[in-house]
C-alpha cells in the first residue's frame, strides 16, 4: 500500500498545515513517509507545493515521480493544474473552486474549472464558502483535507486527531471552526 | 528508542545535540535556516547548550572555532554561500585543526530555488581537505552529524556535512538514540592553533600527512555501500546523497539491481571506487550540484577502456536539480505513464512583495525620486527587497552577494556616476554593510544608502537583527556619516510626496548620506498579534 500526494496552494494558504496533519497521522498509523517542502523565497505569494510520499514500505525518493502521484490536493484551482503530469492515469484531483488572483494575467476562472474536470477523477468543492460556514475563510485548507479524505490512505481518526493537536493550542473557537471545516469538506465531496 | 518527525535540518541538529553539543551559530539563511531554529527551540527547552545566530557566517565559524579551542563540541551552520563568508576562517581552521569536535554544515541549493548560484560545497572539502558526510536521508543525517564529532576528534581537525535542498527541507520519521553529554572545558595547543608561518608549515605538513588515513577511514565507513553485481558487468552506478535515492527510486520492480556505489563520505574512498570501476565496463555517476566525483573519475584523459556517463558526458544537465525522472532517463528507463500536461497555458506565480510591504513604499518614492536622472543605478543587497528587481517595481539593478550594495555604490561613485544608490535591509547591513559604510564615510564618497529597517531578517522567516532601531542610527552615525545626512523616513503611502523629497535631498548633496526607512515587516507585526 502507498499514496503519492502533490500538495499544492499559494504560499499563506496552510499548504504546510495540510502536510503536518497527514504527516503526523502517518506516524501514528506507523507509514513510512517522506514529504519534501518549499521554505524561503517561494513562500511569499509565489506556487508553493509539496511532495508526500506514504508507503508500508521504505521510501526512496523524496521527490514523486512524474506518473507515480496518485493524488493532487491544491486549496487554489490553478496550482492544481501545474502539476498534472505527475498525476498517474486513474488519479485524482481534490482542490478548491477558488481562485487566489495575485497576478495580472490569471486566466478565466471557467476555462481553468474546465481543465480541472480533465483529470481522469475530481472533486471541486467552494472551499471559500465553506470555509466562512465554518467559522473562518483562514480554514479553506482543512476544508481541502476534509475533500480528500475519503480517497487518502489515512484513517478518518488519525486525520481527526491531529487536527484536533494541531488546532487545540489556538482557542476553542479555532479548534470548532476547523473541525467543522473539515466535515463539511467531507459533505462536499460526497456531493461533488 | 524513540520515532521522531523531522527536517533533514532537523535530524542534523538533533544529531548534534546527541552527540553532546554545547554551543551552535549561524546566519540565516534558505536551505539551512531550520537547523539553527531548531537547536534555538531546543536550547530552550533545555537550556543545556548555547544557540545563537550569529552577525554573520564568517563570526558564527569563528564563534564555533573559539567553543572547539575550548574543548567543547560545537556547530556552524549556513547555505553554500554562508561557507564563502566564512571561507577564512574555515581554510585556516583546516591547518590549526579542531580541539573539541567540530561540525560545519553546508547546505546547497542545486537549482538555485532561493540563491544566486550553484556552487557544491564538495569542492571547499577538498580544497580545505578536511573529512566530510553527505546524507541520502533523514536518519542518516541524524546519525552521521554525532558521528561526525567523534571523527573531527580523532582527525583533531572540522569535520563538513554537505546537504542539499531537498533533504534540507523534506520531512520523515527519525529513530533517535541515548545522547552523550557535554565535553569538559579543555583549552591547550596555543602552537598549533597560532598560525604564524613557523607555526602554519608544521600544521600544514600534518594535514597532508593525514590524507591518507581519512581515504582509508572513507573506505571502511559503512556509509558507503558498495555492491556488485557478478551476473551483469555492462554498467556501475555511482550515487551520492540523494542521488542514490533517485537510482533506487528509478530501479524500484526490478528483479536485479547494476553493481553499485553509494558514496557518503569525502576524501572519496578510492578503493571502493576502484573495485566497481574495474567490474564494469561503463559508470553512470549520479550526484546533485557540479560534477565532482565524475570529474576526478575522468580526469584529463578518461578512463581507458570503460565509459564514464554523468553530467560531463551529457547524460544529465549540467545544471539544475537532480530528479527522479532525470536519473530514471539517465538508467534508460521509460517514463512513467502519466496524465499529460494541463493544455491550458499557465501564468507563473513569482514569489513577491507581501501586500502592505514597507518595501514597496520605499521603491515607489525611490522611483520617483530616481525618474529625472539618467543613467543612475541601484545597487540592491540579499533580502526580500531584492524582489524590487521585478515588475512593478523594476526599482534595483544588481543583487550580488550579502553587503556588496554599499561597496559597489561606493565603486560606481568612484568612477564618477551619479547618482549612485545603494538599498540594503537592516540584518544585511549588519551582515556586511558596516565595513564598507566605514570606508565610504572616510572618503566622503558621493552616494546615498538607504537601510530599509523592517526589524528583522524577514526572508528567511523573521530571525532577529542586530543591528535595528536607535542601534542603527547610532552604528551609522559611529561610522562616520555626517549627522545631517542621516535621515530618518517612514514608507507609508499617506508619506510618499515627503520621502521623495527626502530622497532627491539627499541624492543632490554631493557626498555621503544614508537614509533608514523604519517600518516593521508586516509579516512579523502579524505574527506579533496572533
Amino acid at each position: 500500500m502507498k499514496q503519492d500526494i502533490i500538495l499544492a496552494g499559494v504560499g499563506g494558504q496552510g499548504i504546510l498545515s495540510i502536510a503536518y496533519v497527514i504527516d503526523n497521522a502517518a506516524l501514528a498509523e506507523g507509514l513510512f513517509f517522506k514529504q519534501a517542502e518549499v521554505h524561503g523565497m517561494a513562500r511569499r505569494g509565489g506556487a508553493v507545493q509539496s511532495h508526500m510520499r506514504l508507503s508500508n514500505d521504505a521510501i526512496w525518493s523524496d521527490l514523486i515521480p512524474k506518473g507515480e502521484a496518485d493524488m493532487i490536493l491544491s486549496v487554489e484551482p490553478l496550482e492544481a493544474l501545474r502539476y498534472f503530469e505527475y498525476l498517474r492515469p486513474g488519479g485524482i484531483v481534490v482542490t478548491s473552486s477558488t481562485p487566489y488572483r495575485n497576478i495580472p494575467d490569471y486566466p478565466d476562472i471557467d476555462r481553468v474549472l474546465e481543465a480541472v474536470r480533465k483529470a481522469p477523477r475530481c472533486v471541486v468543492v467552494d472551499s471559500e464558502k465553506l470555509a466562512r460556514e465554518a467559522g473562518t475563510v483562514r480554514a479553506q485548507n482543512i476544508v481541502l483535507l476534509g475533500a480528500a479524505a475519503a480517497s487518502l490512505i489515512l484513517k478518518d481518526a488519525s486525520l481527526l486527531l491531529t487536527i484536533d493537536a494541531l488546532f487545540r493550542g489556538r482557542g476553542a473557537t479555532v479548534l470548532e471552526a476547523n473541525l467543522k471545516a473539515y466535515e463539511l469538506g467531507k459533505k462536499a465531496a460526497l456531493g461533488a | 528508542m524513540s520515532r521522531q518527525i523531522l527536517l533533514g535540518d532537523e535530524a542534523i541538529a538533533l544529531g548534534a545535540v546527541h552527540a553532546g553539543l554545547s554551543a551552535g551559530y549561524s546566519y540565516p539563511g534558505t536551505p539551512a535556516s531550520e537547523i539553527m531554529e531548531y537547536l534555538i527551540r531546543l536550547a530552550g527547552e533545555t537550556k543545556a547548550f548555547t544557540a545563537v545566530w550569529s552577525v554573520n557566517e564568517k563570526v558564527a565559524y569563528e564563534e564555533a572555532l573559539g567553543a572547539s579551542f575550548a574543548g567543547k563540541r560545537a556547530l556552524v551552520s549556513f547555505k553554500h554561500v554562508g561557507l564563502n563568508v566564512a571561507a577564512d576562517p574555515f581554510m585556516n581552521s583546516a591547518v590549526t585543526g579542531a580541539n573539541g569536535g567540530l561540525l560545519v554544515v553546508s547546505a546547497d541549493d542545486p537549482g538555485m530555488h532561493s540563491s544566486q548560484n550553484e556552487q557544491d560545497s564538495r569542492y571547499y572539502v577538498q580544497f580545505a581537505q578536511i573529512f566530510a558526510y553527505e546524507p541520502s536521508d533523514h536518519q542518516e543525517a541524524y546519525d552521521m552529524a554525532r558521528e561526525a564529532f567523534d571523527v573531527s576528534e580523532r582527525f583533531g581537525l572540522p569535520v563538513l556535512m554537505r546537504l542539499v535542498t531537498r533533504l534540507a527541507h523534506s520531512r520523515s520519521p527519525v529513530e533517535i538514540r541515548e545522547p552523550r553529554g557535554p565535553n569538559e572545558l579543555r583549552t591547550g595547543a596555543a602552537k598549533d592553533w597560532t598560525l604564524l608561518p613557523v607555526n602554519a608549515r608544521r600544521r600544514f605538513a600534518l594535514l597532508l600527512d593525514r590524507q591518507p588515513e581519512m581515504v582509508r577511514f572513507s573506505e571502511e565507513s559503512p556509509f558507503n555501500v558498495l555492491k556488485l553485481n557478478a551476473s551483469d558487468r555492462s554498467l556501475g552506478v555511482i550515487a551520492s546523497g540523494v542521488g542514490y535515492n533517485y537510482f533506487r527510486e528509478a530501479m524500484k520492480g526490478e528483479a536485479a539491481l547494476p553493481s553499485f556505489l553509494k558514496v557518503s563520505t569525502y576524501p572519496l574512498p578510492e578503493g571502493l571506487i576502484r573495485k566497481l570501476v574495474g567490474h564494469v565496463d561503463a559508470v553512470l555517476v549520479v550526484e546533485d550540484g557540479y560534477p565532482f566525483i565524475e570529474r576526478q573519475l575522468k580526469g584529463f584523459f578518461g578512463i581507458a577502456g570503460k565509459t564514464v556517463l554523468g553530467k560531463l558526458s551529457g547524460v544529465f544537465p549540467v545544471t539544475g536539480e537532480l530528479s527522479p525522472d532525470n536519473v530514471r532517463r539517465a538508467l534508460g528507463r521509460d517514463p512513467l505513464p502519466a496524465v499529460a500536461a494541463s493544455v491550458l497555458p499557465l501564468s507563473g506565480r513569482p514569489p513577491q512583495l507581501c501586500v502592505g510591504c514597507s518595501h514597496a513604499d520605499t521603491f515607489k518614492a525611490l522611483n520617483k525620486a530616481l525618474e529625472n536622472y539618467s543613467g543612475s543605478n541601484v545597487f540592491s543587497d540579499i533580502g526580500c527587497y531584492t524582489l524590487g528587481a521585478l515588475p512593478p517595481y523594476n526599482a534595483v539593478q544588481t543583487g550580488v552577494c550579502m553587503g556588496a550594495s554599499v561597496s559597489m555604490a561606493r565603486g560606481a561613485s568612484d568612477v564618477g556616476l551619479h547618482p549612485a544608490v545603494s538599498v540594503i535591509g537592516d540584518s544585511t547591513f549588519a551582515h556586511s554593510g558596516i565595513t564598507p559604510l566605514l570606508g565610504a564615510a572616510h572618503a566622503d564618497t558621493n552616494m546615498t544608502v538607504i537601510v530599509l529597517d523592517n526589524a528583522t531578517t524577514a526572508m528567511t522567516g523573521g530571525q532577529p537583527s542586530y543591528g535595528t532601531g536607535e542601534r542603527l542610527l547610532r552604528i551609522i552615525e559611529g561610522v562616520g556619516v555626517p549627522k545631517e545626512h542621516i535621515r530618518t523616513i517612514e514608507p507609508l503611502p499617506k508619506n510618499h510626496e515627503k520621502n521623495i523629497q527626502v530622497i532627491k535631498e539627499e541624492i543632490e548633496h554631493r557626498g555621503l548620506s544614508v537614509i533608514v526607512a523604519v517600518r516593521e515587516c508586516v509579516q512579523e507585526q502579524r505574527k506579533k498579534r496572533s
